[in-house]
């Protein structure tokens, strides 16, 4: 039992960091349905803006954990929002109204140059930093095994819920996600009522970058070391958790990064370890048969 | 008669490229990118400094040496690749690849080509294929997991111990050899699973041994992995001595687990650096601010490896060369080097190691 309850803590924990990579997927297809697979790169290069970052501060001088969490995730949203807007501004945009495998190929060419790049000009070695933050909370003593939950588990989780509830706000309540819905719902029709589609989309890939970055900053605190590939595989997770869930839906996003995240540690504890990656990948066979759109995701209405 | 011109501008074009590759080429093969890029960095200072060495001698039977690189990145295709390009360029030795999965098939390629290579990767299969041109400078994982597996049996006896293992050829092989080696000794392994390498997320498997009340965990794979799994099962609580194989002299070991490294034991052969015989070389290595750890010493032993072939030989004919590497002894950087009838190294010796405050030593 408390070993279920510690990796339940381990999956929410690796299931919230998917969940925040796949809203960007998932906005983005939303939006102008394409796969933006440059995004699991972004989140590399944020997680690298953060080593950046925290390096400065020790070199600085500044042993606050909580303002030097502040100062890194403020520098590594700004940076990274700003890395998402010049993506979509020089790869995206020209190609828009061409057919639609021409932004996906350029996409894949954008996250092959951020790759190379980051490579080239940080090395290809990892980029390790000393523990942030250490300890945690014991929650659960038995005789046989002690319930942990680190604090960087903690941070995770609670920013990522609360990123959750802002955000669902942003949507739903506010002048930019109603213009950012509206341009989802009929791009043509939204630019005709007045709406800057342009603007709409350009801020709709900063924000995915910067739910990425928030992912990039916690991933550094957590793992401690970064390398310019890291981008692949949480890329490729994430985008399945925004199909399992649902593409084009946000709570599907972060439903499917959760689910993800409890199927790996799940499958990790109790079955082979080895066989982790065809669960995940079995699991979401699965579902896609059975539900084509995703768990929480609207069957697409052809108009004929 | 135009066609005629062409024809002869063609000729003196060959002629030209033939006369211009006068050097002897030598190239070296690696991870020179990717995941484990630091090691091929090792190789390409190790035979760097050699080539200059030697040139700087006056070559090898008078003709200047030609450093190739090739990068691999521990990718299987990209290996074969790599060996293809090395053939056209006319290389007489090749030192690579590092890993294991890269060099079988790489080999293959040498081989047809009649290109005698020297390799430190580990698994057994690299000599065991009845290939004639491949001379293994560093042990194998049966000798290696053979040492490793008896020392945790001897010296952790009651402790629960787990072998875990990355699937790859090399990290299987060794964790194979290290499970039936203490099994022999009558410790049998408390859990033996694997895990895929290059994931950043190894809680699943730290809260298992943690469960299992694991405290020495034999690992097979490379060291950006223990790295992870030693930093996380630190924040769980989980106080672990890991004993992993010759991957884990790589210093980036200690800057990505931090203080955790201190429970990382190894076994390697004896180290180098200790070789009184390689001391001036060591101080050149050092005097150029060159640390010559890990492989910088086995490559430099490669390229002497050669030269001596080759002076023995009186050729570097692959015939020659090949006879000459197997009847021969060598006197290297690493200590006296002779082969035996499947191409490895007669006197291979592991030793167990520990890191201690960043640096590594005999354990005792």
């Amino acid at each position: 039992m408390a070993y279920a309850l510690q990796q339940l803590i381990n999956g929410l924990t690796l299931g919230a960091m998917y969940g925040l990579i796949a809203i960007g997927y998932t906005m983005v297809y939303g939006i102008i349905g394409m796969i933006n697979f440059a995004h699991g790169d972004i989140f590399m290069v944020s997680a690298f803006i953060a080593v950046t970052a925290f390096t400065l501060l020790a070199a600085a001088d500044v042993t606050s954990v909580p303002l030097a969490l502040t100062f890194v995730l403020i520098v590594s949203i700004f940076f990274t929002s700003a890395y998402g807007w010049a993506v979509e501004r020089t790869a995206y945009r020209p190609l828009r109204g061409s057919t639609r495998l021409a932004p996906l190929i350029s996409a894949i060419g954008m996250s092959i140059l951020l790759q190379n790049t980051v490579q080239l000009t940080q090395g290809a070695r990892v980029k390790p930093i000393p523990p942030v933050i250490e300890g945690g909370i014991e929650l659960w003593n038995t005789p046989a095994f002690t319930v942990q939950i680190g604090w960087s588990q903690l941070l995770i989780i609670v920013t990522t819920l609360i990123l959750m509830v802002a955000f669902t706000w942003m949507i739903t309540q506010t002048p930019f996600g109603r213009q950012q819905r509206a341009c989802e719902q009929d791009r043509t029709m939204a630019a005709l009522l007045g709406v800057n589609v342009d603007r709409t989309i350009s801020f709709t890939f900063m924000l995915g970058a910067a739910l990425a970055a928030v992912a990039g900053v916690m991933v550094t605190v957590y793992y401690g070391v970064v390398d310019f590939f890291i981008g692949f595989l949480a890329g490729i997770k994430a985008f399945t958790a925004a199909v399992l869930g649902g593409i084009g839906s946000l709570p599907g996003a972060m439903l499917g990064g959760l689910l993800i995240g409890l199927i790996e540690s799940f499958w990790a504890a109790y079955l082979w370890p080895e066989y982790k990656d065809v669960a995940t990948f079995g699991i979401l066979c699965l579902v896609l048969m059975l539900r084509p759109s995703g768990l929480l995701g609207r069957p697409e209405v052809e108009k004929v | 008669m135009k066609k005629t011109l062409l024809a002869t501008a063609c000729l003196a074009l060959g002629t030209l490229s033939g006369t211009a590759s006068a050097d002897l080429s030598v190239a070296i093969a690696g991870p020179m990118t990717g995941q484990y890029a630091s090691a091929g960095d090792q190789i390409r200072k190790g035979a760097e400094m050699a080539i200059a060495d030697l040139n700087a001698r006056g070559g090898v039977l008078g003709e200047k040496l030609k450093l190739e690189v090739g990068d691999d990145a521990c990718d299987p295709k990209q290996a074969v690749s790599v060996a293809n390009t090395m053939v056209n360029r006319k290389i007489v030795f090749m030192h690579g690849h590092w890993c294991s999965s890269s060099t079988i098939p790489a080999s293959e390629v040498y081989n047809e080509a009649d290109i005698p290579m020297a390799t430190v990767s580990t698994n057994p299969q690299v000599t065991e294929r009845g290939l004639k041109n491949i001379f293994r400078i560093m042990g194998r994982d049966d000798q290696q997991g053979l040492v490793a597996g008896n020392y945790i049996a001897d010296t952790f006896k009651g402790k629960k111990a787990a072998v875990l293992d990355d699937k790859s050829a090399y990290g299987k092989g060794l964790a194979d050899e290290i499970a039936k080696a203490m099994t022999a000794k009558g410790m049998k392994p408390t859990l033996r699973e694997s895990i895929t390498a290059g994931e950043k997320d190894y809680s699943g498997i730290v809260t298992k041994l943690k469960q299992a009340g694991v405290e020495v965990l034999a690992y097979g794979g490379y060291h950006t992995e223990v790295a992870l799994i030693l930093r996380q099962a630190q924040q769980a609580g989980l106080k672990l001595t890991v004993m992993g194989g010759d991957t884990m002299t790589n210093s980036e070991l200690v800057t990505a687990a931090g203080p955790a490294a201190d429970n990382v034991m190894f076994t390697f052969s004896p180290d180098p650096r200790k070789n009184p015989d390689a001391a001036p070389v060591v101080e050149k290595f050092r005097a150029a601010k060159v640390e010559p750890e890990g492989y910088v010493l086995y490559a430099y032993a490669a390229m002497q490896l050669f030269d001596q072939a080759a002076t023995a030989a009186k050729s570097t004919k692959y015939k020659d060369l090949e006879k000459a590497l197997r009847g021969g002894s060598f006197k290297t950087v690493i200590g006296t080097l002779s082969f035996d009838a499947k191409g490895d190294q007669k006197a291979p010796g592991f030793v167990v190691y520990r890191w201690q405050g960043g640096k590594y030593d005999y354990a005792k």
